[in-house]
């Protein structure tokens, strides 16, 4: 038994530097020689600022931008927290739950439900309360980071979008083909708008 | 369901199917000490380290000594890394200055127990906890080695079946370290790589602080992830670098990643039944068990699939139809989510690429009663061909009991003390889950009446880090959900640590002493109590005699046999669970139904 032990400790200390610091650090070197731009974060730079990740979605209120999902992460799209909602399917938060609700004094409560996103989302794009709307404007994603929504759902905000901008609807339209990612290869996952990197489209052409 | 999902699951499938011949046969080589492709390149290097160890790879060792090999091996590392995760305050690669406050005593035993025993469980949110010398060294470090360890026990366990009249089952130091060198190593080069180049980070800056469109500011995370990344999921952990797992797009960006990252969990617990076969002599008895395997993951995935697609009626009726969406990630879809889901609970590996805690109850249901079924549907690396083994010595004894026959495996005559440990594994997993579970239920401890759960859960938690201090009153107040899916959120912790899984339906607290304690305490016995039976029947069927078939014996690489073993999973394995089960997923699903929250 105490024989192992020489090997027990010598073999552990020998794979956590080859493992634990060689490897990664091979890895960094490899990459940041290669791939400068995927080994940093896919970073976006506006006038010289960066201004967020590709691959990370953030925060959009103003009518003029295309709105992400709504987020759990942190307080919404904190890129150092991210979370899902975790609520289960019949969870009377999830469905039922009032942000900003008066009656329940505790902040932590505070929660939009489902049914509270649906009427916010269709009141903002002045959709029919009997228009069903895309699953992805009114649910929270895994991560709460997640950089696209559907066509469907930007679709849906492009009048909006277009009014507040004051160009037409077809130009914004537009715009969203052109920033629409199909699925890779034409099979693999779903089809997807990146949010962040539309809006950058849209202020580009229209200040 | 669409037909593009569809498709995507059955591409998946062929995939998978075409890498098995290849690699199991590769991984054979290795572990019968043949010479590979990468022997010129790596020998050197491979006998270095064994005298660096100060063992010949010619020492046969008996299961006892085997074993002791791996605890010490296990127990070791499991220190290292305690020490690492405490002292993380002066360690380097730590821009964002986490400290033992992040860790507390509770939280690291958790932590260390849970990567060493390749389950990966995270009670705590990796983004603002750890440091990235923390997440790199001493966390990556067990998935290299509790993988190469359940791949050494795994090969331990076949050369008992293939060995005749023997006392050794192999050398446990040479079969970690082929494993690591010979085939981890190599593929997690090619695979870290192709991660960057698909968007992975890998840096050792500190998080980005970024001024958006809008104006506000927005701290986007790094660090080192590709590197881990990869090692990750080929080595069936899945303890994320982020709280999000591999849902977050720094983990897995784009759908290529995902079907790659879904393909490298299967990857080398599938080939290791051709290798399996190739030891043993006969391909066909791999093929059997691959059959099982697969047969079970189809079905799993077919409920799964068609209940996330079929969605939420609560939802339906706010105008919002199609499938469930919350929890899920744009880019993955309902189909790959809920594939992921399957695919990941049925092999030990445990990341996410969406919540598990908020599919609906029979989505839910499916992942659950995976892990539920001894971890042995493809199963972790190495883990799932020796809970498979387990599961084929029962099979053949309950078939033996049919016919009044003394049960033969591969030529080995299966006797009491076989079946006796076989059981004694199987008894012990059910015990761990279901009186954990019964005592997270039902626990209340006492509290300071200060420091509040939802204070733990607020970001930045304020008594982050300060958890060792009360011990947070009822531990059913844990739970996130009300009604039935607060118990299966209980009842899911404690199977995926046991299972080691990792894992979660993620809503539940699981940062407080109690828990900490005692999932991690599940997560040992779910390993190493599983472990020692197995490597006893190792030692014991080396040691027999060849019995060759006759005309009486069952042959065990025939499609009744495949049937035989699958029934014996199902009942052996899930039906076990069946009246907790009932009072969760399955009244739930009911309750939704009828159109009933919580």
């Amino acid at each position: 038994m105490l024989k192992q032990l020489r090997p027990a400790i010598v073999s552990v200390l020998a794979f956590t530097l080859l493992t634990g610091l060689v490897f990664p650090a091979l890895i960094t070197v490899i990459s940041k020689l290669v791939m400068p731009v995927q080994s940093g974060g896919s970073l976006i730079e506006r006038d010289g600022k960066v201004v967020g990740s590709r691959l990370i979605g953030q925060s959009f209120a103003l009518p003029k931008y295309f709105h992400p999902r709504p987020s759990s992460a942190g307080s919404g799209y904190d890129g150092a927290a991210s979370s899902g909602s975790n609520l289960g399917p019949t969870s009377d938060k999830l469905i039922n739950g009032i942000a900003d609700d008066p009656k329940t004094k505790d902040t932590n409560e505070s929660f939009a439900g489902i049914k509270q996103l649906a009427t916010n989302y269709r009141t903002e794009n002045g959709l029919l309360p009997t228009l069903p709307i895309p699953a992805d404007a009114v649910t929270r994603s895994a991560s709460g980071l997640d950089p696209q929504i559907s066509p469907e759902n930007a679709l849906l905000q492009a009048p909006r979008v277009a009014k507040a901008r004051n160009v037409s609807v077809e130009t914004v339209k537009n715009l969203i083909g052109q920033n629409t990612q199909g699925r890779t290869f034409g099979v693999l996952g779903e089809a997807g708008v990146n949010v962040l990197e539309l809006n950058l489209a849209l202020d580009a052409t229209n200040k | 369901m669409t037909p593009n999902g569809l498709f995507q699951i059955a591409l998946f499938c062929a995939v998978l199917l075409l890498s098995v011949k290849p690699l199991g046969a590769y991984m054979a080589r290795v572990f019968e000490g043949e010479r590979t492709l990468l022997s010129p390149a790596l020998s050197p290097l491979e006998n270095g380290l064994y005298k660096l160890f100060g063992v010949s790879k010619d020492d046969d060792q008996t299961w006892v000594q085997y074993a002791f090999s791996l605890l010490a091996f296990s127990l070791v590392g499991l220190l290292l890394t305690y020490v690492f995760l405490r002292l993380q305050g002066m360690l380097p690669f730590n821009p964002q200055g986490y400290g033992a406050r992040q860790m507390p005593a509770d939280l690291a035993f958790n932590t260390s127990a849970s990567f060493t025993t390749n389950t990966n469980w995270q009670s705590y949110a990796p983004d603002y906890t750890l440091s990235y010398f923390s997440n790199m060294v001493a966390l990556a470090i067990h998935n290299w080695m509790s993988a190469a360890a359940g791949m050494a026990v795994a090969i331990a366990l076949v050369r008992g079946i293939a060995r005749r009249n023997a006392n050794g089952i192999g050398n446990f130091w040479v079969d970690a370290t082929r494993s690591i060198l010979y085939i981890l190593a190599p593929i997690c080069l090619v695979y870290a790589l192709f991660l960057v180049a698909q968007g992975v980070p890998q840096n050792f800056s500190a998080y980005t602080q970024v001024t958006t469109l809008e104006g506000t500011k927005q701290t986007l995370a790094q660090g080192p992830v590709a590197s881990q990344e990869a090692i990750k999921m080929l080595g069936t952990n899945g303890g994320g670098f982020f709280n999000a797992n591999s849902a977050h797009p720094f983990e897995n960006p784009t759908p290529l990643t995902n079907l790659i990252q879904m393909l490298s969990i299967f990857l080398i617990p599938a080939a290791l039944t051709y290798t399996f076969g190739k030891m043993v002599g006969n391909t066909k008895q791999g093929w059997a068990l691959l059959g099982a395997m697969f047969a079970l993951f189809i079905i799993g995935a077919g409920v799964c699939y068609n209940a996330e697609a079929a969605g939420n009626p609560l939802v339906h009726a706010l105008g919002v139809p199609g499938g469930n969406m919350e929890g899920k990630e744009t880019r993955f879809g309902i189909a790959n989510s809920a594939l992921f889901a399957v695919v990941t609970t049925d092999a030990s590996c445990g990341a996410v690429n969406a919540m598990h805690d908020s599919f609906t109850p029979i989505g839910g249901l499916v992942p659950l009663l995976n892990i539920l079924s001894g971890e042995c549907i493809f199963g972790g690396v190495g883990a799932g061909l020796y809970g498979m083994l387990m599961f084929a010595i029962l099979a053949v004894f309950i078939a033996g009991l049919m016919v009044g026959r003394t049960p033969e495996y591969i030529g080995k005559k299966i006797e009491g003390y076989e079946v006796k440990m076989a059981m004694l594994a199987v008894l012990v997993l059910a015990a761990s889950i279901l009186g954990f579970a019964a005592l997270g239920a039902n626990g209340n401890l006492p509290t300071d009446g200060k420091t509040t759960l939802a204070a733990l859960n607020q970001f930045p938690a304020t008594a982050y880090g300060s958890a060792s201090d009360t011990f947070y009153g009822a531990t059913y107040n844990n739970i996130n959900n009300s009604g039935p899916h607060g118990l299966s959120e209980i009842l899911y912790a404690f199977t995926s640590a046991t299972g080691n899984n990792g894992s979660a339906f993620a809503g539940i607290t699981a940062n407080t002493p109690f828990y900490n304690v005692t999932l991690g305490l599940a997560m040992l016995v779910g390993r190493f109590l599983m472990i020692i039976p197995l490597l006893a029947i190792a030692g014991s069927l080396a040691k027999k005699k060849y019995t060759p078939s006759n005309k009486g014996t069952f042959p065990t690489d025939s499609g009744t046999f495949v049937a035989v073993l699958c029934g014996t999973i199902v009942i052996v394995g899930a039906l076990t669970y069946f009246p907790v089960l009932a009072l969760g997923p399955v009244v739930e699903h009911y309750l939704m139904n009828a159109g009933k929250t919580f």
